[in-house]
């Protein structure tokens, strides 16, 4: 199947599917679908550093919580400007990218996944321990994101929209991934000794790469505390960077269509896997299966999805 | 804040560090040894505990629980070893962090179908409970000062057999050429199951001795397992050395920082701010130490390669 | 002294008790194809990798166009046009050959902080390194992805990079290194094509093309420059016979 009818189809079956499944009166599928699209966000932008950058960031669910955190504490002081909130959301991940970036860039292999590791774990301690805005329980979204023309509270508006983020950020990336800025990440990452011979500082190219990342973290957070209406600092614990991983891995480290491939799949086993009826133990211990079937998609398929799917150059 | 409540601060500083050596040790040897990034070390802390706790209980023998936390750790860790981790040592780091991360979840979710997913408690043995009398009329617990002898024991020894054993000596080779050990007759497979093996045998006792201290329940390994990661990474990769000392820094800063820096800060400024800033500085504290070691030894402080 | 391009002076590194670097003094005049030659563990993988930034020295200076840049970190140097090819081959291999040769027309284009235009097609880029890939011989192969291609095509794409960059001083590590005759004699034309145009430091193990390209040849044993000079004085030096060549690599 070529790129293009891969997209063709996909955005097709996207943009028909709130008509369709409501027409079969299985509406709940939008709200499932949306879940995955905002992650699917989240995902492509971890591919950006770890699948073409080749930084191995544990740290990615940090962005979403910090976005989530700015989007919710405005709500809770009474500010529900849109604008104001993703673009503070947007805004306070890529200067906590920045900060991150700028300790842990500077040191690499093992040292980079434990520090990136560590910072997340932080900010999950930060978020815990500020009691106003709910510590442990976490905080409610009291009213959603309000913008002039569009009302997230439909379902509907808020899922397109979604969709229309979730495609504008895969062409963003993609031109990235291809321009000057982009082939130095992919250089550096395929050959990091012959990028250097050549005359390729890569620490302000991979910092860059990791605020951008970062930034498109913060809106997937700003999305998210949109879709839950509540959000908990486990949103930013670093299992939860393992799940975005796997988003990427899964679909395929290094695609275009990887990253969005890999969410829909983890995201729909889990949903099949937590709703097993028979037996019963699957539902309620789904993990103990997932575990072993992660574990075996590294070794055995690392190439993923996309490699099955798609023809790339 | 009285001279004897900072002492016993920093007690728990070091019963905290000792803790975090047992499970840094194995960690940083099988990184710096078979670079290898192993996440699921929490899930051998755990299994420590759970093997302690319910053999502890079934036999209505502490020791037999402790003996079974060490023993039971030791054959699951060499047993994940040959069947799950030994392809991944040739995989690069990204391979090895994921697989590891699925272990996890399995480990977790078996854990919670067989004990529930609630916190398990056990009682101490009369001859652990109670407190000891120090100097100056301070009184600490017993338990918390054996664990802290444990610990410091389990250094020295650990200490010996890296450097002055035949053994220690394979191992530290086997580091620098694998191939070249393999080529001298001596079995590396065998030589880094036994030091997985080792390393689990050490996170399991530090697993058992947790369970009295902090709660017995799935997922326990993670809350401590970056801690331990602050600790490699200050203490620099593949040195025991590094991780004693790393450990006894980052148990001390967080244990003293979440004592005393909310009162600190309230002496300089006002009781509302030290109220918000007190607790959330005090949890970022050792991480932040850890930027900063970063950034004037960006290798630790006692890196084991050059 | 004061015009050579590149100067070492009393280059030393020690590797706790190796020296490995001892005491190397060497220069190379601009338009000279200066070959290194020495037995193995003479320290010639140590002189080059301190020559190109990779290494530190422990103390000692090298001067660049009259410019100090032993503290320089590699890139620095490749960007001030000290260009290198390495004697394990590390090229891009999911890349093909033009565009692993387009990234070292990139990398001195400026500098790459443009997010939008797609770079695989930039003509600015993919000109210069179609031009420099013919230069090589290359030219047929141009689309090949570097994995695929032969052990001597990849040593040719090794030297397209070098080129590629505008250097004003080609560090060539073992250019011939795991070749047979013919891709040698191949790469030596290809060499003696550039001599007139380059400044080149060579270092080989492969006599017959020391003594065809090299205009002055510097003998490395035991860390130490023990002979330079034109190949005639060198082949006819009894302390490099005795040291060197006498044993025959």
């Amino acid at each position: 199947m070529g790129r293009k009818v891969f997209w063709a189809i996909l955005i097709l079956a996207l943009l028909a599917l709130p008509p369709v499944t409501l027409a079969l009166g299985q509406g709940f599928y939008i709200d499932l679908v949306r879940r995955i699209m905002i992650f699917a966000i989240a995902a492509v932008s971890l591919n950006l550093i770890l699948g073409y950058g080749g930084l191995v960031s544990f740290g990615h669910a940090a962005y979403l919580g910090v976005g989530g955190y700015a989007v919710a504490i405005f709500a809770f002081y009474g500010v529900n400007n849109g604008f104001l909130q993703w673009g503070t959301a947007i805004g306070a991940s890529a200067l906590v990218a920045l900060a991150i970036g700028a300790v842990s860039i500077r040191t690499s292999g093992v040292y980079f996944i434990m520090i990136t590791l560590a910072f997340t774990q932080m900010l999950y301690y930060l978020g815990i321990s500020i009691e106003e805005y709910g510590g442990d329980d976490g905080i409610r979204l009291k009213m959603r994101s309000q913008f002039p023309l569009l009302d997230l509270s439909d379902g509907l508006q808020f899922y397109y929209l979604v969709l229309g983020l979730m495609l504008l950020s895969v062409f963003v990336v993609h031109r990235l991934v291809n321009s000057r800025f982009g082939m130095v990440l992919r250089a550096t990452r395929s050959n990091e000794a012959r990028s250097r011979a050549i005359g390729f500082s890569p620490y302000m190219y991979r910092l860059t790469a990791f605020v951008i990342a970062g930034a498109m973290g913060g809106l997937a957070g700003a999305l998210l505390v949109n879709q839950v209406n509540f959000l908990t600092p486990d949103y930013m614990h670093w299992t939860r960077s393992g799940e975005i991983m796997f988003m990427v891995i899964l679909g395929g480290m290094g695609t275009s269509a990887g990253p969005v491939l890999g969410s829909f799949a983890l995201l729909l086993l889990e949903d099949i896997l937590s709703n097993w009826r028979d037996p019963r133990w699957i539902g309620e211990h789904w993990q103990v299966i997932l575990g072993p079937l992660l574990v075996l998609s590294v070794l055995f398929f690392k190439r993923g999805l996309a490699g099955l799917f798609t023809r790339h150059e | 804040m009285t001279f004897a409540l900072i002492f016993e601060q920093l007690l728990n500083g070091v019963q905290l560090g000792v803790m975090l050596f047992l499970l840094a040790a194995g960690l940083t040897l099988v990184l710096g040894i078979m670079n290898m990034v192993n996440l699921a070390h929490g899930s051998l802390y755990m299994v420590g505990a759970y093997f302690a706790i319910t053999v502890g209980q079934w036999s209505g023998s502490y020791l037999l629980g402790v003996l079974a936390g060490i023993l039971g750790t030791l054959l699951v860790g060499m047993a994940v070893e040959v069947v799950a981790l030994r392809t991944l040592y040739q995989r690069d780091h990204l391979d090895q962090v994921l697989a590891t991360f699925g272990l996890i979840l399995f480990f977790n979710e078996l854990v919670a179908i067989l004990f529930g997913r609630f916190a398990l408690f056990a009682s101490l043995p009369s001859y652990l409970q109670g407190h000891i009398e120090l100097f100056a009329g301070i009184r600490y617990p017993v338990y918390r000062a054996v664990v802290i002898a444990v610990g410091l024991l389990t250094a020295i020894l650990l200490w010996y057999v890296v450097t002055r054993t035949r053994l220690g000596m394979l191992v530290r080779a086997g580091a620098s050429n694998r191939t070249m050990v393999g080529a001298l007759g001596i079995n590396i497979r065998l030589l880094y199951t036994l030091v997985f093996g080792v390393g689990a045998a050490l996170a399991g006792l530090a697993g058992l001795m947790a369970g009295q201290i902090y709660t017995v329940q799935p997922g326990m390994g993670e809350l401590i397992l970056i801690q331990v990661f602050v600790v490699i990474v200050i203490g620099g990769i593949g040195s025991i050395r590094g991780a004693l000392v790393g450990a006894l820094i980052v148990g001390i800063v967080d244990t003293m920082g979440r004592a005393f820096l909310k009162p600190l800060l309230g002496m300089l400024l006002s009781p509302v701010a030290a109220d918000t800033a007190g607790p959330a500085l005090a949890s970022m504290l050792i991480y932040l130490l850890m930027a900063l070691i970063l950034a004037l030894r960006p290798a630790g402080l006692f890196p084991a390669r050059g | 002294m004061s015009d050579a391009l590149l100067a070492v002076n009393d280059l030393r590194k020690s590797f706790g008790a190796l020296r490995a670097s001892d005491g190397i003094s060497f220069d190379v005049m601009p338009g000279e194809t200066h070959a290194v030659i020495g037995p193995n563990g003479a320290g010639k993988t140590t002189f080059i990798s301190q020559l190109a930034g990779n290494l530190r020295p422990d103390s000692g200076r090298i001067t660049f166009a009259g410019e100090d840049i032993t503290g320089l970190p590699a890139p620095r140097r490749a960007r001030k046009g000290l260009a290198r090819s390495f004697q394990i081959t590390s090229v891009y291999p999911e890349f093909s050959a033009l565009q692993n040769v387009a990234l070292a027309v990139q990398a001195h284009a400026g500098h790459s902080f443009r997010f939008w235009r797609d770079a695989r097609r930039d003509p600015a880029l993919t000109g210069p390194a179609e031009k420099v890939l013919g230069e090589v011989g290359l030219k047929e192969r141009i689309h090949v992805l570097a994995a695929n291609l032969a052990h001597g095509e990849q040593r040719q794409l090794e030297v397209a990079m070098a080129l590629a960059t505008g250097p004003r001083l080609l560090l060539l590590d073992e250019p011939m290194a795991g070749m047979g005759i013919e891709e040698s004699q191949r790469m030596i034309t290809l060499l003696s094509s550039l001599k007139r145009k380059q400044t080149i430091i060579l270092v080989e193990h492969d006599m017959d093309a020391v003594f065809r390209l090299a205009d002055r040849i510097s003998v490395l044993v035991y860390g130490r420059v023990i002979a330079t000079g034109t190949p005639e004085e060198i082949r006819g030096n009894p302390e490099v016979r005795g040291a060197y060549l006498g044993e025959d690599a």
